[in-house]
């Protein structure tokens, strides 16, 4: 596949430029499911691609089918139930841990142990990340198994609209908004399985639920540590990066420690910060970084732009 | 030290209209805050509620001229509340400080406000006019336990969805929380910038605050038996302990940990603002008079047996109140029961707009936002 992961839109605006970079002809299907309730509020998003969208409108459709099919709703509820507990009780873990790092840190710092010390907290922090990962992985595919969720006639009616509006879109564009809420809608309309040779424009939210793993992150939070936590894996559209839109707001990239740990922990992906209007594309594996984008380094550093 | 604005008026380096003009009274220079009440009196008095301070002070009159001063010690970002007692022809009467447009309201009516250096009303508590606004409805419950009617609203959030689940807190003293501190305005905001979630707010207020606030058996029976159970029934709120919250100032605390009490694990989260948690060490009686008797046994007996009522527990108050020590002393005993607790002190007293600005790291983390979630 080939692609565009953007940082915000807000403030500074590289659609067209995105659009330019793939070189592909048609309208863009979209998708800003993210947005929840005020996904139909996509005027300006024409304006900025340069031509027409498609809004595959996967919230409105969700809601649909979670009014229709009643027993899918009980299910479904009970399922994100399920996840929420699950987060909530690895998050509880993560900060303990982390929490303990940095008391050795502070404790052991400059004896000879130290190096050792957080290795082993830094490991323990990789493993509960792993192990949640299979965890929400297995519940979600034992539950898929069990309703089937494509089969069931309520979805299956969208599928085919979707279908439809894809053939005629050689873009796909996915919007930032609520990450959940956007792999919630993804998955339920099976939307990966649907695509043929769209390539992709994905910014903010949308970028990070494209990849190969999911991380919820806010060094600077109004509760809580500001650790970062692994949500889901991704829809797998891309691969080798994280990207972590809106650093300005939610990294700590003059900490040297924080930077180096989020950087080894979710390696081999490559961490990136994805400013207002950043971009990275990516075709066949490889990746281009414009100048403004910025690697996150195991050694603590920072790098700007970049090819691989 | 360096000299103080007043000095020069008193020492008549600066005249009357040079000291007055252009400056906004209370004077503040650093930590040294000079009140001014410029006019008549035969003697003039700073009336104010910090602890540690006496009620009422003198002003002093610099000579020749109608002008009354009194500096203080105010340490940086505190927030005081005070009036003036006038007194003229023999007779006192308080007054808000003529000199000074900032006011603070309160269900007893109005007082002026001294704001210290550092100190500014945090934005989050203004109106914001991206913030979509949630609506009130308006809400009747029949009560057995009061055998009464009784009638409150209910703030639901601008996205309210049926479809989605919703944590409920329920507000002591609500309609007084909506005017004086600003509830919902501060809801709006805080729902607006993902830093709590989407939440349904039971706004309740009582007839008879001091005897039903004070751990009254009925009115424990009265939120949990018959308010929350017809909202859980009526609107789409999660139904569970952590999606369940009290909260409240003053004797709402009390009503709020009072109640938590009676139905522990059926709340899992307490908002307690400058709790009136009067005890006694000998005796069931406490000095501050008999509305506090109720509260005093109750205290003294959960402090005898403290038991874990909920999972978390958000508590505040003011260093200016003499409620300092109680709230103080209930810190490490709720720790011990395991219960999860964060407390904040400011510099502050037993007045509405602390509890408002109190609100956002209650409300944040007790009900922490969606804000790690959505990446626009």
């Amino acid at each position: 596949m080939r692609g565009v992961l953007l940082g915000p839109q807000q403030l500074r605006q590289s659609l067209g430029t995105a659009v330019e970079l793939l070189g592909r002809e048609g309208p863009v299907a979209l998708i800003t499911c993210g947005w929840q309730e005020r996904e139909d509020q996509d005027e300006e998003l024409s304006a900025l691609f340069g031509r027409e969208t498609r809004n595959l409108t996967l919230y409105a459709r969700g809601e649909e089918v979670l009014a229709e099919d009643r027993e899918f709703f009980n299910a479904h509820r009970a399922r994100q139930d399920q996840l929420r507990q699950i987060q909530e009780f690895y998050r509880l873990r993560l900060e303990r841990v982390f929490d303990a790092a940095l008391d050795i840190d502070r404790k052991a710092q400059g004896s000879d142990i130290a190096a050792d010390e957080l290795r082993l907290s830094f490991e323990q922090i990789r493993r509960l990340d792993q192990e949640h990962l299979e965890r929400v992985t297995a519940l979600r595919e034992a539950w898929e198994l069990q309703m089937k969720p494509l089969e069931r006639p309520s979805i299956a009616r969208h599928r085919k609209a979707l279908t439809a509006l894809l053939r005629e879109c050689r873009l796909l564009a996915i919007s930032g908004g609520h990450v959940a809420v956007m792999l919630n809608r993804l998955r339920m309309f099976g939307l990966v399985e649907l695509l043929t040779d769209q390539s992709l424009i994905a910014w903010s939210g949308g970028a990070m639920v494209t990849g190969g793993r999911v991380v919820l992150f806010h060094e600077s939070p109004p509760e809580g540590v500001g650790i970062s936590e692994v949500l889901d894996a991704g829809l797998q559209l891309h691969d080798g990066v994280l990207p972590l839109p809106n650093p300005k707001l939610r990294l700590k990239l003059d900490n040297a420690f924080r930077v180096g740990w989020m950087s080894r922990r979710h390696a081999p992906l490559q961490c990136v910060a994805l400013d207002q209007g950043e971009l990275v594309s990516f075709e066949d594996g490889r990746w281009f970084g414009a100048e403004g984008t910025v690697r996150l380094n195991p050694d603590g550093t920072l790098t700007t732009g970049w090819a691989s | 030290m360096s000299p103080l604005r007043i000095d020069g008026l008193v020492r008549g380096q600066l005249t009357l209209d040079d000291f007055l003009k252009d400056q906004s009274f209370p004077l503040v220079e650093g930590t040294r805050v000079t009140f001014i009440f410029n006019g008549p009196a035969e003697a003039v008095h700073l009336k104010s509620w910090v602890y540690g301070l006496p009620n009422s002070q003198p002003l002093q009159k610099v000579e020749n001229l109608d002008l009354w001063y009194l500096t203080l010690d105010i340490p940086r970002r505190s927030r005081v509340e005070y009036k003036f007692e006038v007194v003229r022809a023999g007779h006192g009467a308080w007054i808000l400080d003529p000199l000074n447009p900032h006011r603070a309201t309160d269900p007893f009516g109005a007082n002026s406000v001294v704001h210290g250096e550092g100190y500014v009303v945090p934005e989050w508590t203004r109106l914001d006019p991206e913030a979509r606004p949630g609506t009130m409805e308006p809400w009747v419950v029949k009560s057995r336990a009061f055998n009464d009617t009784r009638r409150f609203h209910v703030y639901l959030p601008a996205r309210f969805r049926k479809t989605r689940r919703y944590p409920l807190i329920f507000v002591h003293d609500g309609p007084d929380y909506v005017r004086f501190a600003n509830l919902k305005v501060v809801l709006d905001n805080l729902i607006h910038r993902l830093e709590i979630p989407d939440v349904i707010v039971a706004l309740s207020g009582s007839p008879n605050r001091i005897g039903e606030y004070a751990d009254d058996e009925r009115h424990a029976r009265f939120v949990t038996e018959e308010v929350v159970p017809d909202l859980e029934k009526r609107l789409p709120l999660l139904g569970t302990p952590k999606g369940r919250c009290l909260m409240g100032a003053s004797f709402g605390g009390v009503a709020s940990l009072s109640t938590a009490v009676r139905y522990p694990g059926f709340y899992g989260r307490l908002l307690l603002q400058s709790g009136s948690f009067a005890f006694s060490d000998i005796g069931q009686q406490n000095k501050r008079g008999p509305a506090f008797d109720p509260v005093v046994r109750f205290m003294n007996r959960f402090r005898e047996n403290p038991t874990m009522v909920a999972e978390k527990a958000f508590i505040s108050c003011g260093m200016h109140e003499s409620l300092i020590y109680e709230n103080r002393s209930l810190v490490p005993m709720l720790q011990a029961t395991d219960m999860e607790l964060r407390y904040v002190e400011a510099r502050d007293g037993h007045n509405w707009e602390n509890w408002r600005d109190r609100l956002r790291d209650g409300l944040a983390w007790l009900f922490p936002g969606p804000l790690r979630m959505v990446y626009e």
